[in-house]
């Protein structure tokens, strides 16, 4: 299996790579159009402002050949922002269209909590997980945004909590995204990367 | 379900060794940074600090090299800083496998610094470090490693940095430092409960129940400590089954 990262040139990708390594899955950064087509597996990660994502997908015209790839079936997983980018839109960039692949919004947190929600959050299922398969319902992953899918619908697998309920798992077909980070939640974030490459194999 | 309180160690290193100091001052060596970040990864820490204290432009390289090296340890979050001027300084340590960048002195001297790393890598990467020593009734902004007064109210300087794109606050008591005496409460809770953002208490921690005030009564959302770690004076996995003991949130190692 080889995982396809998307790399729009922001963030740190070196953690999610050095993950799976650690998993024995191989993967390769890529920003062009031709790679993205030709991909077995997608993972998007993403920290940072909405905008610098959605506007590098469509800078490097990237939007057409993964919504393609979406749509062929193949197996994508989103990582914080990379799960933000799949609804309409988000109350951070509210000119900007996500790749509108799950109805409703991102919107900011309640700002009677701390913001960001930085640090280590538990998870409330909703139905059963193929991602979550195998991790402890007590489970803490870590979180690093301050907007949110609080408007979540039935691809909403787990939710987490911070001043209000969100998406914290979605699950839809071959569409998968956490809006923490895997890749820094110790054992259990492996285990749900280890899922994924799993259900993508 | 609520988001746990955390523990994080924190390594001072002079190129490519952990030191540690009292007041900010007297170094000595205190190990091999890559060697204590798996131990950390392993023990169940939540994230890990890790400050070059020289700063030196010609050690850089070697600063840059140890965030490497220890970034492959981890599979938790690894914050880095020390020295960071500019957008490049932050660039190069993120690229190197940080995820977030603490900035000091530099953001004092140069506010604007602020908002330029966190319209390029999110507030929540940009972790605004202030060094506090109480004055009268108020505490000031001490620079330069804890050595200058910069003149500035610290509780203000964290609100205006929070305005300018700050998505955390590292808050050390310059008073408290070294000291083991305990976590500084009345400038913890202080900046604590006046900012929108987490706040990680830092310098003066020795005993659990110093965790446990500064989480319940402090109001911390994490805290920060390096010797008592180092030294096995404190197991982060035994001071996590204290404050779960008492109602503390904490995210207990499997």
């Amino acid at each position: 299996m080889n995982v396809m990262l998307i790399d729009y040139g922001a963030g740190n990708l070196t953690s999610v790579e050095r993950a799976l390594a650690r998993l024995g899955a191989r993967s390769q950064r890529s920003h062009s159009p031709e790679c993205i087509a030709g991909a077995e597996a997608l993972l998007l990660p993403g920290v940072g402002h909405y905008a610098a994502l959605i506007r590098a997908l469509d800078e490097r015209a990237l939007r057409a050949p993964l919504l393609d790839a979406l749509q062929r079936g193949i197996p994508f997983l989103g990582v914080c922002l990379g799960l933000q980018a799949l609804y309409e839109t988000s109350e951070e960039a509210p000119e900007l269209s996500g790749l509108d692949l799950l109805p409703g919004s991102v919107r900011s947190l309640p700002a009677t909590v701390k913001l960001p929600h930085m640090g280590w959050n538990q998870l409330k299922l909703s139905r059963p997980s193929r991602l979550l398969e195998g991790v402890s319902a007590e489970a803490y992953f870590y979180f690093a945004h301050s907007f949110a899918a609080t408007n979540f619908n039935s691809e909403a697998v787990a939710l987490s909590n911070h001043g209000a309920d969100f998406a914290a798992v979605i699950e839809k077909q071959n569409i998968f995204a956490v809006q923490f980070h895997p890749e820094k939640s110790g054992e259990p974030g492996a285990q749900l990367l280890q899922n994924f490459l799993r259900l993508a194999a | 379900m609520s988001l746990a309180h955390r523990i994080i160690p924190c390594l001072d290193t002079d190129g490519a060794r952990v030191v540690k100091g009292v007041n900010f001052v007297g170094l000595r060596d205190a190990g091999d940074p890559v060697a204590l970040a798996a131990r950390y990864n392993t023990e169940g820490a939540d994230e890990l600090v890790v400050l070059d204290i020289a700063a030196s432009r010609d050690r850089r390289p070697t600063f840059l090299e140890t965030i490497r090296r220890v970034a492959a340890e981890l599979a938790i979050p690894l914050t880095a800083g020390g020295g960071i001027r500019t957008l490049d300084d932050a660039r190069s340590v993120i690229r190197a496998g940080a995820d977030k960048v603490t900035v000091n002195t530099a953001a004092v001297a140069r506010p604007a610094l602020i908002s330029e790393l966190s319209r390029e890598f999110g507030a929540q990467a940009v972790v605004l470090a202030i060094d506090a020593k109480r004055v009268d009734d108020h505490w000031d902004v001490m620079v330069r490693g804890g050595r200058d007064s910069a003149n500035r109210d610290a509780l203000v300087w964290g609100l205006q940095g929070v305005e300018l794109g700050a998505g955390e606050i590292l808050l050390t008591s310059v008073d408290r430092d070294g000291t083991q005496l305990g976590f500084d409460m009345p400038l913890t809770s202080a900046v604590s409960r006046a900012v929108s953002v987490p706040v990680i208490a830092s310098g003066g921690a020795k005993l659990p129940e110093h965790f446990a005030q500064i989480f319940s009564e402090g109001a911390a959302d994490a805290a920060l400590a390096a010797s008592i770690f180092h030294d096995h004076v404190q197991s982060i996995r035994k001071l996590k089954q204290y404050l779960s003991a008492r109602n503390i949130e904490v995210r207990l190692p499997c």
